[in-house]
C-alpha cells in the first residue's frame, strides 16, 4: 500500500551533506517554518553538476519536480545536520534509493521522517536517468523504472520502516508508549 | 559469566544498565552529557518544545552543554539569532555550562572546547549534535555525532535507543618518526579503510605509537573516525588521560579496558615507524597519497585551523617549521578555541612566542577562536574559500564546496606537511624543510 511514484534524480557514490546542503544555510532554523522551506530551495545546492545537467531545485523555485533521489554508495557521509534530510523532504523529495547510507545521515531520516532511506543490495544508478518516472513500492520491496519497464530490488526497511510511517521518532514512541502523551504544539 | 566486551559494549552495558551487550543489540542508554551549538542547537530546542511542551524541563541542566563555536565572527543576523536562542534557553532552564559569545567564559570548537572544560571523561556516555563528537573517544569514553530529533529527544528523557557497534581494532606497534603526526596516521587508515569502510563500526586505536601521543593528538585521531562512517572512535585510558582529566574536573569516573579475548570484528596492525607524511586529495578524505608524490601540486593557499587540526600541538607543530621562514602562499591560522588562542602568546619556541613566529612568517592569524573556514560558512568568514583556490588544510573534510567555492580544491595534511608547504607554494614532504 506504501507506493510512491514520481520522477528520479540520479547522484553518484558519497554524496555528502555539503552538497545536500551547503554550510553557508545553515544559519537557518528546520522548526520555523519558513526557514524549513527556505531550506528546501537549497537541497542540493552543493552538488557539482556538469553542464546541462538539471539542478535538483530549478531555478527560481523551491520545491523539486524529482520525487525519488537514486544513489551509489554512502549517501549522505559527513556532517550529523538534521539539515540534509529536511532539505531533501522540504523540497518534496520522497525517497533516497541507495546502495548504501552513511549512518547519522540514515537514522536523521529515520527519526524526522521526512524521507524514506531505502538501501539496495546492488548498485542501480546505471538503470536509471534523471527525469525516468518511476514506482517506489516499499511493500513488494522494488523500484520500477517507467521508461525501461525494468524493476530493481530494494533491501526491506525494517524496524525503520514504522518510525517513518509514524511521522518520525517522537510520532512513533507515543504510538508505542515508549513516551507518554501527546506533545503541547 | 558473560561474553568478554569490547571498551565500547562495555561502556554501552554499564549505561543501559545490563551485565552485558553484544554487537547488533539495540538497548536504550543514559546519556552522561548532551552537547550542541550554535548551528543545531535551536533546531534542537525547537523540537524538544513542539514535542514535550512549551513548560518542558531538560532532564538534567547539569548534564547540558550549549557551546556556540560554528557561525561566531560574521555578520549574520539570523546567525547572532540563533546563539540568542541559546542564551534565552540556558537562562530558563539553569543550563550553567553555557561557553556565550562576548563573555570571558566564550571558548570556541565544540570538541576541543569540551574537554578544556572537563566535559569529556573515562567510561562515559557523549552524545553530540555534531558528526565529529566522535573526538571524546581519545579520552576513554563513548561519543557519537546525532541529529537535532535525536537530540531533542536526549534532552526531554536522557536517553536513546542504540544499536551496539562491533569494533574494528587499528594497533600501531613501535614509534612514530618524528616527522609523522596523529593526522598522517589517521589519514593512512581511512585510505585503507575508505570513506565508508567503518560505518555502523567502533574504531579502536591501540598500540605504542597511539598510546605514546598527548591527549591533543589522540584526538586527531579519534575526531576523524566519522571521515569513515565510524559511529565512535576509541582509546584506552592510560595515566595520560587521567592527568588530563583530572586537571579540569572533580567528577568521578570510571575508566573501561577490553576484557580479555574481546572480539573484534577486525583486528589491523601497522608498523607506525614506516608510515610517511600523508595527504588526502580532492574531493573526499579517503583519496590518499604520500607527500612527496605531490611535490608538483602548486597551491594558491594554506590553512591551519578547526577542531582536529587547530589545538596547541597543532601551532607548535607548524611554528616548528615556520621559525625563520617566509610562506609563499596566503596563509590562515585559526585557533580552534580562546584557550589556543592564549597559548599563541604564551607559548614559545627558542624563546619566540607562536604568534610572532606567524607573523614574521607572513601568515595571516585571527585571534578569534571558532570553526571558521573550515565548513565555509557565511561568505564573510575568515579565510573562506571564495573562488578556484588550490588549498592544503589541517581540517578533516575536502568534499566539494566543504571550505566555500564548490571550485576550490582542497587537500587535507598534518600541520608539518600544511606548514611546508606554504613555504614553498608546493605540496612538501615536511623533511625537506624541517632541519
Ligand atoms: S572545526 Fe570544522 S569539523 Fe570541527 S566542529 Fe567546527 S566545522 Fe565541524
Amino acid at each position: 500500500m506504501t507506493a510512491i511514484s514520481g520522477r528520479v534524480y540520479v547522484l553518484g557514490d558519497n554524496v555528502d551533506t555539503d552538497q545536500i546542503i551547503p554550510a553557508e544555510y545553515l544559519n537557518l532554523v528546520p522548526t520555523i517554518p519558513e526557514e524549513y522551506r527556505k531550506l528546501g530551495s537549497y537541497a542540493l545546492a552543493g552538488l557539482p553538476r556538469a553542464a546541462g545537467e538539471p539542478p535538483f531545485v530549478p531555478e527560481g523555485e523551491t520545491t523539486t519536480p524529482y520525487a525519488i533521489v537514486v544513489a551509489g554508495r554512502n549517501f549522505g557521509c559527513g556532517s550529523s545536520r538534521e539539515h540534509a534530510p529536511i532539505a531533501l523532504g522540504a523540497a518534496g523529495a520522497k525517497a533516497v534509493v541507495a546502495e548504501s547510507f552513511a549512518r547519522i545521515f540514515f537514522r536523521n531520516c529515520v527519526a524526522t521522517g521526512e524521507l524514506y532511506p531505502v538501501e539496495t543490495p546492488e548498485r542501480i544508478v546505471e538503470a536509471f536517468r534523471t527525469g525516468d518516472e518511476a514506482i517506489l513500492d516499499l511493500d513488494a520491496s522494488t523500484l520500477a523504472n517507467c521508461r525501461t519497464g525494468a524493476a530493481v530490488a530494494l533491501r526491506p526497511l525494517g524496524d525503520a520502516g514504522p518510525v517513518i510511517a509514524a511521522g518520525g521518532l517522537f510520532s512513533y514512541a507515543r504510538k508505542t508508549g515508549m513516551i507518554p502523551g501527546a506533545g503541547a504544539a | 559469566m558473560s561474553a568478554p566486551m569490547t571498551m565500547t559494549e562495555k561502556i554501552l552495558a554499564r549505561a543501559a544498565g545490563r551485565s552485558a551487550v553484544a554487537p547488533g543489540d539495540n538497548v536504550w542508554v543514559t546519556a552522561d552529557v548532551l552537547m550542541t551549538h550554535d548551528v543545531c542547537g535551536p533546531g534542537t530546542i525547537g523540537i524538544f518544545r513542539r514535542e514535550f511542551g512549551s513548560t518542558a524541563r531538560v532532564w538534567d541542566p547539569d548534564r547540558v552543554v550549549l557551546i556556540p563555536d560554528h557561525y561566531i565572527f560574521t555578520s549574520d543576523e539570523k546567525a547572532h539569532r540563533n546563539v540568542d536562542i541559546l542564551r534565552a534557553f540556558a537562562a530558563e532552564q539553569g543550563i550553567p555550562h553555557l561557553y556565550d559569545v562576548g563573555t570571558p567564559r566564550y571558548k570556541g570548537v565544540c570538541h576541543v572546547a569540551l574537554p578544556e572544560g572537563g566535559h569529556t571523561r573515562p567510561g562515559e556516555v557523549l552524545f553530540g549534535t555534531d558528526s565529529h563528537t566522535c573526538t571524546a573517544g581519545a579520552f576513554n569514553e563513548f561519543a557519537t555525532g546525532i541529529g537535532n530529533t535525536d537530540a531533542a529527544f536526549v534532552l526531554g528523557t536522557g536517553k536513546l535507543l542504540l544499536k551496539v557497534p562491533p569494533t574494528m581494532r587499528f594497533v600501531f606497534d613501535g614509534e612514530l618518526p618524528p616527522y609523522v603526526l596523529a593526522k598522517d596516521l589517521i589519514l593512512h587508515v581511512i585510505g585503507d579503510i575508505g570513506v565508508d569502510g567503518a560505518t555502523y563500526r567502533a574504531m579502536e586505536f591501540a598500540g605504542e605509537a597511539i598510546m605514546r601521543l598527548s591527549m591533543e593528538e589522540r584526538m586527531t585521531v579519534c575526531n576523524m573516525v566519522i571521515e569513515a562512517g565510524g559511529k565512535n572512535g576509541i582509546i584506552a585510558c592510560d595515566e595520560t588521560t587521567r592527568a588530563f582529566v583530572r586537571a579540569r574536573t572533580r567528577k568521578p569516573f570510571t575508566e573501561v579496558a577490553n576484557d580479555p579475548g574481546a572480539r573484534f570484528l577486525v583486528e589491523r596492525r601497522y608498523d607506525a615507524r614506516a608510515l610517511e607524511p600523508t595527504v588526502a586529495k580532492p574531493h573526499s578524505p579517503d583519496n590518499r597519497a604520500l607527500a612527496r608524490e605531490l611535490a608538483d601540486v602548486r597551491l594558491t593557499r594554506a590553512y591551519i585551523g578547526s577542531c582536529t587540526g587547530g589545538k596547541v600541538t597543532d601551532f607548535v607543530s607548524a611554528a616548528r617549521v615556520l621559525k625563520g621562514r617566509r610562506v609563499a602562499v596566503a596563509t590562515f591560522l585559526v585557533p580552534s578555541t580562546t584557550d589556543v588562542s592564549r597559548a599563541l602568546r604564551l607559548e614559545t619556541i627558542d624563546g619566540r612566542p607562536l604568534l610572532d613566529i606567524f607573523r614574521d612568517a607572513g601568515c595571516q592569524v585571527s585571534l578569534d577562536a571558532s570553526c571558521a573556514a573550515c565548513l565555509g560558512g557565511p561568505r564573510d568568514t575568515f579565510g573562506r574559500i571564495n573562488g578556484p583556490e588550490v588549498c592544503i588544510s589541517t581540517t578533516n573534510r575536502n568534499f566539494p564546496g566543504r571550505m566555500g567555492s564548490k571550485e576550490g580544491q582542497v587537500y587535507l595534511a598534518s600541520p608539518y606537511t600544511v606548514a611546508a608547504s606554504a613555504v614553498t607554494g608546493r605540496i612538501t614532504d615536511p623533511r625537506e624543510v624541517l632541519q
